[in-house]
């Protein structure tokens, strides 16, 4: 190889290389700009509630506050003091904690129960259940709305949180049942037929040998459940009101019951007290929350 | 004893087996039913026919919900894909913060539709928003009213929706991409095939089942789409961004016309049986080869 050629050749390296940095750069400016575009609406919120409503009318949402304010917060939690259509969150979280807790032991515990019966100890019939199962999943909640409130009428337990967390329970059997059964398929029915034949019955395999392995897909379960049920507006607004009704009603009650003056600071803290338990799930335990995500996408 | 021994599993599912026949099946059967009365504020048990079907599409307000939906569909199906795909692909370079971008990405999703609608309406307030915001940047004649628009509301709720859920079509797409061997590309590469060209011609296409299943589940966010609705337009200006859902819950308990929400119902689930069947069907059937 001539000099000449070696220079063209090193010539040549430098502006691939020089190419391959151009497009990593790239690269992370569209993720970046697109991280910005996801992060923009928490920040935002954030930024609002710790401002006084004089400083959101004078600056813009992306200003910081001149000075942090927590008042919005503590009108949001907490209220104003004062009793005629003072809407705040406080006994509404509790509400949803006291809905949301029941839901998702009863349904994950049946759901888990269902999905093993329908793997390990398989009859006749047994898929078609199944697939019953599987299309509770998908339908539209409309179809039940109006025979759902009637039939809390009958029981006396509309408007209560004992009859939300009966709605909750019965349509995350569906989810449950399928995130289950999809789990205990993948694992080996050996375990099962050497305890059979040590002779442990049905629920002590269950309880005995199943359930100590199935850790991971009940935490998907439970956090599947807990996000859905906390997040739901549907059935909360349908069938509660008043003082019965979970947080997501609460929130949409207090942002559109406008006093003389929008209190844009108190809906946006508002709006991060209820986003708050899910947000935290997620930060702990995202990897389980995305699990749930795709097993609900990929069924069957 | 024996028999109790060997029919445990069922008795065992039973109750949650029933529970799911009387509230799901029985529920909408009883829906079905009530679409074909007179029911208004109560339910009434005659037989009138399709009457509630010939006056839930002679009303101007259903259409506009069904003309919404379409809109909605369509955009926040075609955007969500776009962002979704593309987000993907670029984590899919061997990113050093990948699992830090990912988890950004995807927050939205662990919000509920409400808290979305209600950040989201403060955002596209049309004077203290976006608006003044763009305005203090020195564009002082810029106007964002879409919220308080009739022609453009619909088009805020396709803004807040495809904000929320585009980061999972990215997840759905990402895992995906992973499921795929390495050694593919790695022959394409020296077969001398830029990656753009590896992307488009071979990796995308054999994504096909990622694109089902994310279709399918879009499509099945928007059918149902009532929270965001709600909290960010509550189907306003007028009835302008109304959606079926909405439509349904209106005339259900504020409007006393059951007869009319359960015909409307019966339409949205006919909408999603006429996407789910084959989904599941095809769903069903892959696995069943490649088991």
């Amino acid at each position: 190889m001539s000099p000449a050629d070696q220079l063209q050749m090193q010539s040549l390296e430098r502006s691939a290389s020089f190419k391959r940095s151009f497009y990593r750069f790239l690269l992370f400016f569209i993720l970046g700009l697109f991280a910005l575009y996801y992060i923009a609406p928490m920040y935002v919120m954030i930024v609002t509630s710790l401002k006084s409503m004089e400083e959101i009318r004078q600056g813009n949402l992306m200003t910081l506050p001149r000075e942090i304010l927590f008042d919005a917060w503590k009108i949001a939690w907490g209220g104003r003091g004062y009793d005629a259509g003072d809407v705040f969150l406080r006994p509404y979280f509790w509400n949803s904690m006291k809905m949301v807790i029941p839901a998702v032991v009863v349904s994950t515990f049946f759901g888990a129960l269902n999905g093993y019966a329908l793997t390990k100890w398989r009859f006749k019939g047994d898929n078609l259940v199944f697939l019953l199962f599987l299309f509770g999943c998908f339908i539209p909640y409309q179809a039940i709305l109006l025979p759902m409130a009637r039939t809390l009428g009958i029981l006396g337990i509309s408007n209560s949180i004992a009859g939300l967390v009966l709605v909750h329970s019965v349509y995350g059997l569906s989810f449950t049942t399928l995130f289950c059964r999809n789990y205990y398929v993948s694992i080996s029915d050996e375990i099962v037929k050497a305890a059979r034949i040590d002779g442990a019955g049905f629920f002590k395999i269950f309880f005995k040998v199943l359930l100590p392995i199935s850790g991971p897909i009940l935490v998907v379960t439970v956090i599947w459940q807990f996000t859905n049920i906390w997040n739901d507006f549907l059935f909360g607004s349908s069938f509660s009101f008043g003082e019965a009704a979970p947080i997501q009603v609460a929130l949409n009650n207090m942002v559109l019951t406008s006093t003389s003056v929008k209190q844009y600071n108190v809906d946006m803290a508002a709006a991060f007290i209820a986003g708050f338990p899910t947000l935290v799930v997620y930060i702990i335990a995202g990897k389980y929350f995305i699990r749930g995500l795709t097993a609900g996408s990929v069924k069957g | 004893m024996f028999w109790l021994q060997k029919n445990l599993p069922r008795i065992v599912l039973a109750p949650s087996f029933a529970v799911l026949l009387w509230f799901v099946y029985g529920f909408i059967l009883w829906t079905f039913y009530i679409s074909f009365t007179k029911s208004k504020m109560l339910p009434r048990y005659e037989f009138w026919g399709i009457q509630q079907h010939f006056r839930l599409w002679d009303n101007s307000r259903w259409y506009t919900a069904v003309e919404n939906l379409m809109i909605f569909t369509v955009l926040f199906l075609l955007i969500c894909l776009l962002i979704g795909i593309l987000l993907s692909i670029l984590l899919d370079q061997k990113i050093r913060a990948e699992g830090f971008l990912r988890t950004i990405y995807l927050y939205p999703m662990a919000l509920s539709f409400i808290v979305t609608g209600t950040a989201w309406k403060w955002i596209l307030n049309p004077t203290l928003g976006i608006q003044k915001l763009v305005r203090d940047w020195g564009f002082s004649e810029f106007t964002f009213d879409w919220l308080v628009n009739r022609d453009m509301a619909i088009y805020t709720i396709v803004i807040a929706a495809v904000w929320q859920s585009s980061g999972f079509v990215m997840a759905l797409f990402l895992a995906g991409l992973r499921s795929i061997d390495d050694e593919i590309i790695k022959a394409a590469k020296i077969d001398g095939a830029s990656l753009y060209t590896i992307y488009i011609t071979i990796i995308l296409p054999m994504m096909r089942p990622v694109f089902m299943s994310s279709i399918v589940i879009l499509l099945h966010i928007s059918i149902k789409s009532y929270d965001l609705v709600i909290a960010l337009t509550a189907g306003g200006p007028g009835t302008s961004s109304d959606m079926p859902a909405v439509f349904m819950t209106q005339m259900a308990f504020h409007r006393s016309e059951i007869g009319l929400a359960s015909a409307s119902a019966v339409m949205m689930f006919l909408t999603v049986l006429a996407i789910i069947v084959p989904y599941l069907y095809s769903e069903l059937r892959r696995q069943d080869v490649t088991r």
